[in-house]
């Protein structure tokens, strides 16, 4: 106890939510594993895994870089999609479900992180709200393409790939993949609640091992006055771009998971909304705080689901929009804003005392 | 930017109106020359052929009444402002179509007028984003903690504690730099810009704000600096106290063109430096 007083807040945080994280899911796996849970949540676990990893890549650029994206969910399908083709692909060379499933993620890690490089390269030279303006747009051209985009794979395990017009030539023992607008309709279902969590903690340990080393303080520092990270000589597009590539390739592998734990999934699951349901999460658990992150994309994700919010469901955005006017005039009020700061200036006289930073 | 790719290729040609520079710098190269540097914004001309060389080890003054042009001066040479006209050479290299961070790395380093400190990170990890160009690990040794991670990790910490010394500021260390008194946030600002390893430093009114005592300690502090870190260093200040104690060479621009250069001695009784700052004498 005394050594955990004696770490850096910034350290001792970051220890804390990996510990409540492995706390949740020792607590929760043997009742998955029982079959206590009630069949609605049983079934929302892949997902909540899913959204938990979306909402920590996302306040990687959002809480961490600074910069606004709003098509984040696009990175999410980019991934989806790469990885379901690439578990379909190999599901005869690669038997064993689990190992097939982190394949799948790498792939859709990478597939994500290209398309991250790839919008990244012209827009983060921009200064402004043009971040935020084309990643809109990349969310939805995302969706058109995917929508339009057939896969299949031939007799010979040779993947094909046509896009607007379906694939006539699969031949003898050859199946469609993603069938256009239709997208996956038979996916094999090998993601698990283990899964689910290694990510969860692999995301954790890459945004928090990348903050606090050499490019999470430039991040941090262009975040906080470019002008003057530029005067130390930092390369502001590279490191803005560092953060951006490394939160696209998390939600692709997020993306991942998802779609290998649905039994179906089509682009438009991933549209406009998606994105701004994942910002809500990132804004209500707290810029930069990856622990509410984690607490808001949980709890956000099953509250709609529960029977007593069932009727309420069709109001879910407009409930989120209500909720996030309400937390900008919390978090803005004086008096609001007075109270905290009473806790941090304890907080910091506690750790001045404490000594040194570990 | 077609501006820039326009302007011919430099020459060198000698300039005589460069200032004397102090005597054991004398038979060195000066580390900064400005040769007829200048800068339009649209039909305004905010800079005109500035002339000016600092040695290496001097510590100089630019002075000058409000909207003299100093700090466009500063953002000239830190390439902020691309320059319409001149040439800056830093140790005798062109800083031509170099950028902001490229010239930081050249060896320039400055503080600013209006603080900006990474006001959301510690007072360590600001010197430690200064020191980012020393520090050498990938984004990969960091993410996976590979031993280069923590060697380099213990360098930047002693490098920047030791840096955070010069001005009794390890204590602070800890502490959210937004969250320092003002009088520190400068003197932090100082300490980051001497983490980039400069071989000169620019202060933009380093004493802005600080009571009389302070401003001693800061004179004291900046000529130590100069002595431990064998640096030049060129000021912008309006405290007369500051600059014409510690200053060897002082520069005075006026409506964007120097108007004397010289010793603290030659400026105090220079009449068209009294004309610029009291007004002209009234004829009777």
């Amino acid at each position: 106890m005394n050594k955990l007083k004696r770490l850096s807040p910034a350290t001792r945080s970051n220890y804390l939510t990996y510990l409540g994280v492995i706390l949740a899911f020792a607590i929760l796996q043997p009742m998955a594993a029982g079959g206590k849970l009630s069949p609605t949540l049983q079934g929302q676990l892949v997902p909540i895994c899913a959204y938990v990893v979306m909402t920590l890549s996302l306040n990687l650029t959002v809480g961490v870089l600074g910069e606004l994206s709003l098509g984040h969910a696009g990175f999410m399908s980019v991934g989806a999609f790469s990885g379901a083709v690439a578990a379909s692909a190999l599901q005869y060379s690669i038997p064993n479900g689990g190992l097939r499933l982190a394949v799948a993620m790498v792939i859709g890690a990478v597939f994500a992180g290209i398309v991250g490089v790839l919008i990244s390269v012209p827009v983060l030279r921009l200064n402004g709200d043009y971040l935020a303006i084309v990643t809109l747009a990349f969310g939805q051209i995302i969706k058109s393409i995917v929508e339009n985009l057939y896969v299949g794979v031939d007799g010979k395990g040779m993947l094909h790939a046509s896009f607007l017009k379906p694939l006539t030539s699969l031949g003898e023992g050859g199946r469609m993949i993603v069938n256009g607008p239709m997208g996956i309709p038979n996916i094999a279902e090998i993601s698990s609640f283990i899964a689910g969590f290694i990510l969860i903690l692999i995301t954790l340990a890459v945004i928090f091992n990348l903050v606090n080393s050499r490019a999470g303080r430039a991040i941090m520092a262009i975040r906080d006055n470019r002008i003057a990270a530029e005067s130390v000589g930092l390369n502001i597009t590279k490191y803005k771009m560092m953060a951006f590539v490394t939160s696209a390739a998390l939600a692709g592998a997020a993306g991942t998971l998802f779609a290998l734990g649905q039994p179906a999934i089509v682009a438009s699951k991933f549209d406009f909304n998606t994105s701004i349901l994942i910002l809500v999460y990132v804004v209500l658990g707290g810029q930069g705080k990856m622990w509410g992150s984690i607490i808001a994309a949980t709890f956000l994700t099953v509250l709609p689901e529960t029977p007593a919010m069932r009727g309420l469901a069709d109001y879910r955005m407009l409930v989120y929009a209500v909720v996030l006017i309400v937390v900008m005039l919390v978090t803005n009020s004086p008096a609001i804003q007075s109270f905290f700061s009473r806790f941090q200036k304890e907080a910091e006289r506690e750790n001045g005392k404490g000594g040194e930073q570990a | 930017m077609s501006e820039r790719q326009k302007r011919p290729p430099t020459k060198l040609v000698p300039v005589p109106s460069v200032n004397k520079i102090p005597e054991r710098d004398i038979n060195k190269a000066p580390i900064l020359e400005c040769q007829h540097l200048g800068i339009d914004f649209g039909g305004l001309t905010a800079v005109n052929d500035f002339n000016m060389a600092i040695g290496r080890t001097e510590i100089a003054g630019l002075i000058g009444p409000n909207g003299a042009g100093k700090t466009t001066v500063f953002n000239l040479l830190t390439k902020v402002y691309q320059p319409t006209r001149g040439t800056i050479l830093l140790d005798g290299v062109d800083t031509h179509n170099m950028t902001t961070a490229q010239v930081n790395k050249a060896g320039i380093a400055r503080t600013f007028q209006n603080i900006r400190l990474f006001n959301n990170l510690s007072v360590e990890d600001n010197v430690k984003v200064g020191l980012h160009n020393q520090v050498k690990y990938g984004m990969f040794q960091g993410v996976l903690r590979l031993p280069g991670y923590w060697k380099e990790e213990k360098r930047a910490h002693e490098s920047a504690m030791e840096l955070l010394r010069i001005f009794d500021m390890e204590d602070l260390a800890s502490h959210q730099a937004g969250s320092l008194p003002y009088g520190a946030q400068r003197r932090l600002e100082i300490v980051r810009a001497l983490a980039t390893n400069p071989s000169l430093l620019l202060l933009d009114e380093p004493a802005a704000g600080m009571n009389p005592s302070e401003t001693a300690d800061l004179m004291d502090n900046i000529v130590k600096i100069r002595d431990t870190f064998h640096i030049a260093v060129l000021l912008i200040e309006h405290d007369m106290s500051l600059v014409m104690g510690i200053c060897e060479g002082i520069c005075v621009l006026n409506f964007g063109e120097i108007i004397a250069k010289g010793t603290p001695d030659e400026i105090k009784n220079d009449p068209q430096v009294i004309e610029a700052y009291l007004g002209k004498k009234r004829e009777v």
